[in-house]
């Protein structure tokens, strides 16, 4: 695996691999400039961030691999970070460098990796990153000695201060002419031998193509179960199994125990190679860093203390992400808006006016808005973890989450989703074991999510009445409290039930790192939130844009000319007076007004005529609105709205409401504009329109009963807590699980879920109501 | 021999054993917690566990009871 001179300087790859919380993306951005490219890996929602060496000669392309503690990969982004450094990737070249960046004031641990990728044969820089934190606590380490004892350069640097970053930018820049590395003799001689034998033995049963050198043959040995044995016996059957499980048995017969071989044979080298360079403080000294992290955890963590504080943190993250977001959604859906009026001006009246206006701008709008909610959420998360703080909120809900099968790690996730499930389900990915990782991913749509906000806020402020309960808690605040504890409180046991069935494992074991408490970086925190802020947009803009198009052609077609006939007739009539108005004042009109927009400019051209043009203007965008909710109401959509009656009768809901469920089912936030739509308000209503509150008080049902009550409210609010109407979620679940089963598991148990919970939230409270 | 879990707050002891052949240990030894290292108990989480554990004065550990059982540890003199 030697580079030949002249490759040398063509282009060259480079990655960055180390423990997680060892400052590794902060040495990545000082490195490139801030000049990644954020993507994905190729069938896993792994985060592959991609950048330019900053000032280099050549172009040398640095990939920042997810943070890695061993080459024994234990979660979905460990397997990525691995599999990229071997070259198994096809979206990704093999590549030509590692810089293995350790933190220098956890030595011993972080060269536990750096010794496992000095067997890869590639060349190797390790940067000492956090120098200065190990300086603070005593630690003196003798870079120069320990690159003679690891035979590869060993460069300090800080990356917050971008001390170092010049000099190992200068060490990559020429990685490629390193000598490759020697692998350190860290294995007792019965091992390698045994290891040497078994590649021998596997070349013979393997197929052609599938290489088996000593190395694969050794992490073969010691990763029981693990994805090198998989892949081997995958491409070599049974025979390949054999020789392996031979191979293993000789060494535990010799006393070996294959699961600690590996790092009593590494942390015994470590100790004896690496500790001579390394000189630590007397012992018993205290270490500044670990001084500060206690003193804060005995706070943070504190019986107490430490609760009160994550409740009150995660009621500022919520508060923040419903009241800071206000603002600016306000101006996107203003924007969205205008940008509508004003292609609906420009371009002529008709099916591609509307694909337009009510198809794209308003499907890409309706994602746009949730935009602010997501990054105030992404700021949070990434200044939390940034600081140190998201492990703790793991730490402080382990025990509430394993009663249910899961554990810490899920938290974060859950918390995401009461923003939006696509970046919680992003964030399952730090979850080790698969079964968990997938019990959170079906469950994180249960959330109570923003763009189920707008339902519960029309709902309530036309049905709930406004009083208080025991004085002072508004019923209209207690309901909608009742809504996000739907959601939760049917979490928990579709968890328990999931975990004790279909995704049947043990409670997972929780093993978490407390990183030290750290100053944040608001460049590294900001970067984060817009890299997040991008993915979402790509993630759930696509899928619903091609959605809202399917839906605006079965709410647009078919159009029978019998309604228009019908409109043009009833303008005529309101027009009439009107007109004979004009007449009367000696205003001769040569086209009767169309519309609205007719009628305003006819107001233009005669200011002074005194006729009432608002008025005019008034009925026809009425008789306009008329016209179009009758044909929404015959249109495709309207069509199955009625087909499916029988089936929400149950419910309390007519075809109208059923009609408005359906039409929500790709993204659950249309349907505020679809029941505008249905009565005669046209499309640009909102959750606040009082109008729109007054007409649903007022529909009624064939026999004059009202349509809407209380319970009929209630029943469409459970139905929209727990159903999965988002076409986005559906999309990443496919990602996330890389087959339609679970998407379409998610889909299918939660729709049931939301019948019988409203049919049972119908029946029930109107016996009592 | 006393296990992990059964220190006090604050103490400090010697890890002698890890029990089991799974992943888990076999993680638990990748991070540095292999016989004769330093460990100290921390503190428990507020519900009872998780506990948190300090490694050879270094970095920090969560890990459940029920885990931290496997580990059979000496208590430092």
């Amino acid at each position: 695996m030697t580079n030949s001179p002249q490759t040398a300087a063509a282009s060259m790859r480079v990655v960055l691999l180390g423990n997680p919380n060892t400052g590794k993306t902060t040495l990545f951005n000082a490195l490139t400039g801030h000049r990644a490219r954020v993507g994905n890996y190729a069938g896993v929602t792994v985060e592959k961030r991609e950048g330019p060496l900053r000032d280099a000669a050549r172009a040398v392309t640095l990939v920042d691999l997810p943070g890695t503690y061993s080459l024994a990969a234990h979660s979905a982004d460990e397997f990525v970070a691995v599999e990229v450094l071997l070259g198994l990737r096809r979206d990704t070249p093999r590549p030509d460098a590692v810089v293995v960046v350790a933190d220098a004031s956890n030595l011993e641990r972080n060269l536990f990796l750096a010794t496992q990728v000095l067997d890869l044969g590639l060349p190797t820089i390790v940067a000492l990153n956090m120098i200065d934190v190990a300086e603070k606590d005593g630690l003196r380490i003798d870079a120069a000695g320990l690159s003679l004892a690891l035979g590869v350069p060993v460069v300090p640097t800080n990356a917050r201060d971008r001390k170092g970053v010049t000099e190992l930018a200068v060490r990559i820049a020429d990685a490629d002419r390193l000598p490759v590395p020697t692998a350190p003799a860290v294995f007792p001689p019965e091992f390698v031998a045994t290891r040497e034998a078994l590649a021998t033995e596997l070349a013979g049963l393997l197929p052609a193509g599938t290489a088996c050198d000593a190395f694969a043959a050794g992490r073969v040995l010691l990763e029981v179960d693990g994805t090198f044995e998989e892949r081997l016996v995958a491409a070599g059957g049974e025979p390949v199994r054999a020789a392996i499980g031979r191979a293993r048995e000789s060494l535990e017969t010799a006393g070996h125990r294959l699961r600690a071989l590996e790092a009593r044979s590494r942390y015994q080298w470590i100790r004896t190679h690496v500790a001579p360079h390394v000189k630590r403080p007397a012992a018993g000294t205290r270490r500044a860093s670990q001084e500060t992290t206690e003193r804060i955890d005995r706070v943070l963590t504190h019986r107490i203390w430490g609760s009160l504080i994550f409740l009150l943190l995660m009621g500022l993250v919520f508060q923040a992400i419903y009241t800071w977001s206000a603002p600016l959604m306000d101006g996107i859906e203003g924007v969205f808006a205008l940008l509508g009026d004003w292609l609906g001006g420009m371009l002529p009246e008709g099916a591609l006016q509307s694909l337009v206006v009510n198809g794209i701008v308003a499907g890409v709008g309706g994602v746009m808005v949730f935009l602010p909610q997501i990054l105030v959420l992404f700021l949070f998360i990434a200044l939390l973890e940034d600081v140190g703080y998201m492990a703790r909120a793991a730490f402080l809900m382990d025990r509430l989450l394993s009663r249910f099968g899961l554990s810490g790690r899920s938290f974060i996730p859950m918390l995401s989703s009461f923003a939006c499930a696509i970046p919680g389900i992003m964030a399952t990915r730090t979850i080790e074991n698969p079964r968990d990782r997938l019990a959170t991913i079906l469950i994180a749509p249960l959330m109570s999510c923003s763009a189920r906000l707008p339902v519960y806020t029309l709902m309530i402020a036309a049905f709930v009445p406004e009083g208080t309960v025991a004085g002072f808690l508004s019923l209209q605040g207690l309901v909608l409290l009742g809504m996000y504890l739907v959601g939760i409180g049917v979490s928990a046991p579709v968890t328990w039930i999931l975990k004790r069935t279909l995704l049947k494992s043990r409670t997972p074991n929780f093993l978490i790192e407390l990183p030290p408490y750290r100053k944040p970086l608001l460049s590294n925190v900001f970067s984060r939130m817009v890299d997040r802020g991008r993915e979402f947009l790509v993630r759930a803009g696509t899928i619903i844009l091609a959605v809202a198009i399917v839906v605006w052609a079965l709410s647009y077609y078919p159009r029978p000319a019998e309604v228009f006939e019908r409109y043009e007739s009833s303008v005529a009539t309101a027009n009439a007076p009107y007109l004979t108005g004009l007449a009367s004042v000696g205003v001769a009109v040569d086209e009767a007004p169309g519309d609205a927009a007719g009628v305003e400019a006819l107001a233009d051209a005669h200011e002074t005529v005194a006729v009432d043009f608002a008025a005019w203007a008034e009925e026809l965008a009425a008789l306009e609105f008329e016209r179009d909710g009758e044909l929404l109401r015959r249109s495709a959509l309207g069509t199955m709205g009625r087909a499916i009656e029988p089936l929400v009768r149950p419910l309390g809901w007519d075809w109208r409401i059923g009609m408005a469920a359906i039409a929500s089912f790709p993204a659950r936030e249309v349907v505020i504009a679809v029941l505008g739509v249905i009565f005669d308000l046209g499309p640009e209503t909102d959750e606040e329109d009082p109008r729109l509150k007054e007409k649903l008080q007022a529909a009624e049902w064939p026999d004059g009963r009202p349509l809407f009550n209380l319970p009929v409210a209630l029943s469409l609010m459970v139905f929209f807590a727990l159903c999965l109407q988002c076409a986005a979620t559906i999309a990443i679940i496919k990602r996330e699980t890389n087959s339609w089963r679970w998407p379409l598991f998610a889909f299918g148990y939660m729709t049931a879920l939301a019948y019988i919970g409203a049919f049972l939230v119908y029946r029930v409270s109107s016996l009592l109501l | 021999m006393p296990t992990l879990d059964e220190l006090q707050t604050g103490e400090a002891a010697t890890v002698t054993a890890l029990e089991g052949d799974d992943t888990y240990v076999q993680r638990l030894m990748e991070l540095g917690l292999i016989e004769g290292v330093r460990v100290e108990f921390l503190r428990r989480a507020p519900m009872g566990d998780p506990l948190e554990i300090r490694i050879d004065n270094t970095f920090r550990l969560s890990l459940r009871r029920e885990d931290a059982r496997r580990i059979a540890v000496e208590r430092a003199s």
